[in-house]
């Protein structure tokens, strides 16, 4: 389009703007954990580390940052196992019902998370009888961060056309050689990716993660929101925060360089495109 | 069921252990169908659908006044109660007005950014823009409302910012949660408008402008009708999340109480099941309602 310079510039300078409005906010809160008024006037008179060696020191802290990579971690690897069989079956194969399944696993992150929350904690604590502990919040967690692997490796299968493994077939190898030696190495980088933003989903998950927790455990946003309203421990709070920020970032930062497949995994459009990597194949040994 | 692969006939000199397994599966393409789908489908199926079907049913069950466990006594009573009950139709209608406000809201911010990022951004600064964008999306919901909370705490930076020209924090309101949501869910909104303007052809324009139509112009004949159903893909985003929101209206909210709110306290203090239950049910009867009224426009397909 035919813009006039001004309009461009006014343009450019609204995004700016808008770029600002996104990052001004997380980044009080990296600069208020150094804040040493405890309860963060603004501008900052003085900066301290104080806050920093208290969360580092504080058991509260350390113990929930435990639960929550322990949490993370294993429903990362359940949706890893669970997402790529799903891609498989959904991508290789055509079938009755499979438009159902594709809805299916969208689902858990399509409605709100409150109704997936209080859904699972009616199935847990109602239907099944099951006492709620970190085993029910890995289960909620499994159950949406399967979307993430899911889309990553379908969108890889999706360019990989499936001859390298007719050929693998046809040289010999048996279905589970395929997999490992020829299957697998295509996908390593899309499932690598998808295991990034699903621990980074799981990790800083509060909504469902609230509705599905036992009593006195703490995940690491648990944590933060049990917290949040006592004054004395605001600074600690604080630095809690930024440690979430960082956490939950680099990994979708990795996962960005890893695969320009898709950082989706909301759903959301527009993030998937961008240059065609060919799939390394490593050669069989 | 039809499947596309057939076998073919070839060897299979696997480990010997795996062998007549791998065989079988070799020879049978629905027996391989079979067990790639059967965890993932039956955990979808089996954790998923049976928690939403239960949650449904729970709704028309009851809780036992003197043992405080639900009982199994079927009865429309709660889904009664939440439709016709004053305080459930107010709590229903703001929590309707906060969504739509930040709907509009994200939607005004969103169009200029999406479409400076896809139409006038040269390439490179296309991408960068992008992860930009892209980024805070995924640090963490609580987080960012917690940013929030600072950010228009007593004697913080937004009343520091205001002072010189007499404007005040609005404080923890309404007006936080609407300015709050708004800020959380803006990426939900400004990538599918990037998609959406990345899918008018620039000939479309360029042509509209050799005809002598001004820029406005083109904006609203040639690409707001092609933007539609992006718009409509974006607001089911920022529409369904806030709906649902409970811990914002928590954090930066103070005594503002919306549908997640309710949820909430009858799932943990009030100990009512059957009614978080029922009073969930409204945010996804709205959805659904708005999904179907728009499911006519394409954005479904947007995604």
């Amino acid at each position: 389009m035919k813009l006039s310079r001004s309009a461009k510039t006014i343009l450019g300078v609204i995004t700016g703007l808008i770029l600002l409005f996104i990052y001004l906010p997380l980044l009080l809160v990296v600069v208020n954990s150094f804040n040493a008024d405890r309860t963060f006037g603004w501008p900052p008179r003085s900066f301290t580390l104080e806050w920093w060696g208290r969360a580092v020191a504080s058991e509260g802290v350390r113990d929930a940052l435990a639960t929550s990579v322990q949490v993370a971690v294993i429903s990362t690897i359940i949706s890893l196992i669970l997402g790529t069989l799903l891609a498989l079956a959904l991508q290789r194969y055509s079938f009755f019902g499979r438009d159902v399944i594709n809805l299916l696993v969208i689902l858990p992150i399509a409605l709100p998370g409150i109704v997936t929350g209080i859904a699972l904690n009616n199935l847990f604590t109602t239907v099944l009888g099951v006492p709620l502990s970190l085993w029910t919040v890995i289960v909620a967690h499994a159950t949406f961060c399967m979307v993430t692997v899911f889309n990553n490796a379908i969108a890889r299968l999706r360019r990989v056309n499936g001859s390298l493994e007719e050929a693998s077939a046809d040289l010999g190898a048996g279905v589970f050689t395929t997999f490992v030696l020829v299957t697998l190495p295509q996908l390593r980088s899309a499932l690598l990716a998808g295991g990034l933003l699903a621990f980074a989903l799981s990790f800083d998950e509060i909504i469902v993660t609230t509705f599905t927790i036992g009593a006195g455990q703490q995940t690491l946003p648990v944590w933060i929101l049990s917290n949040l309203f006592r004054p004395n421990q605001a600074p600690v709070v604080n630095v809690v925060a930024v440690i979430l920020i960082v956490v939950s970032i680099v990994p979708i930062w990795l996962a960005q360089r890893l695969s320009s497949d898709s950082v989706a995994g909301t759903g959301a459009p527009g993030i998937g495109r961008g240059k065609i990597k060919k799939a390394k194949v490593s050669s069989a040994p | 069921m039809t499947l596309e692969t057939e076998p073919r006939p070839a060897p299979a000199p696997a480990r010997p252990g795996n062998r007549r397994v791998s065989a079988a599966l070799h020879r049978s393409p629905r027996l391989r169908l079979a067990g790639l789908l059967t965890a993932p489908a039956a955990w979808l199926i089996l954790v998923y659908i049976a928690a939403l079907a239960a949650l449904l049913i729970t709704a028309l069950w009851t809780v036992d006044t003197f043992t405080g466990k639900v009982s199994t006594t079927w009865t429309f009573d709660n889904i009664l109660t939440v439709t016709t009950d004053p305080v459930y139709q107010a709590i229903t209608l703001r929590t309707l007005r906060i969504a739509v406000v930040v709907t509009l809201i994200d939607m005004v911010i969103a169009l200029p950014i999406a479409f400076f990022i896809a139409k006038v951004a040269d390439k490179r600064w296309e991408k960068l823009l992008i992860v930009a964008v892209l980024m805070p999306l995924w640090a963490s919901y609580l987080v960012k409302a917690y940013a929030w909370r600072n950010v228009l705490a007593e004697g913080g930076p937004l009343e520091w910012l205001g002072a010189p020209v007499g404007l005040n924090s609005p404080g923890y309101s309404e007006t936080a949660v609407v300015l709050t949501l708004a800020y959380i869910w803006l990426p939900y909104m400004i990538l599918p408008l990037h998609a959406g303007f990345e899918r008018v052809p620039d000939s479309l324009i360029e042509a509209s402008g050799d005809l002598g139509a001004k820029p406005l112009a083109t904006l609203r004949l040639v690409v707001l009708p092609i933007l539609v159903p992006s718009i409509i893909a974006g607001t089911i985003f920022t529409f369904s999340l806030s709906l649902g929101d409970y811990i914002t209206a928590q954090i930066v909210g103070g005594t503002t109480q919306m549908l997640g709110t309710v949820v909430y306290a009858n799932v943990g203090a009030a100990n009512n099941l059957p009614l978080a239950a029922a009073v969930a049910l409204i945010p996804i009867a709205i959805i659904m309602i708005y999904l179907f009224v728009v499911r006519r426009t394409g954005a479904l397909n947007n995604l």
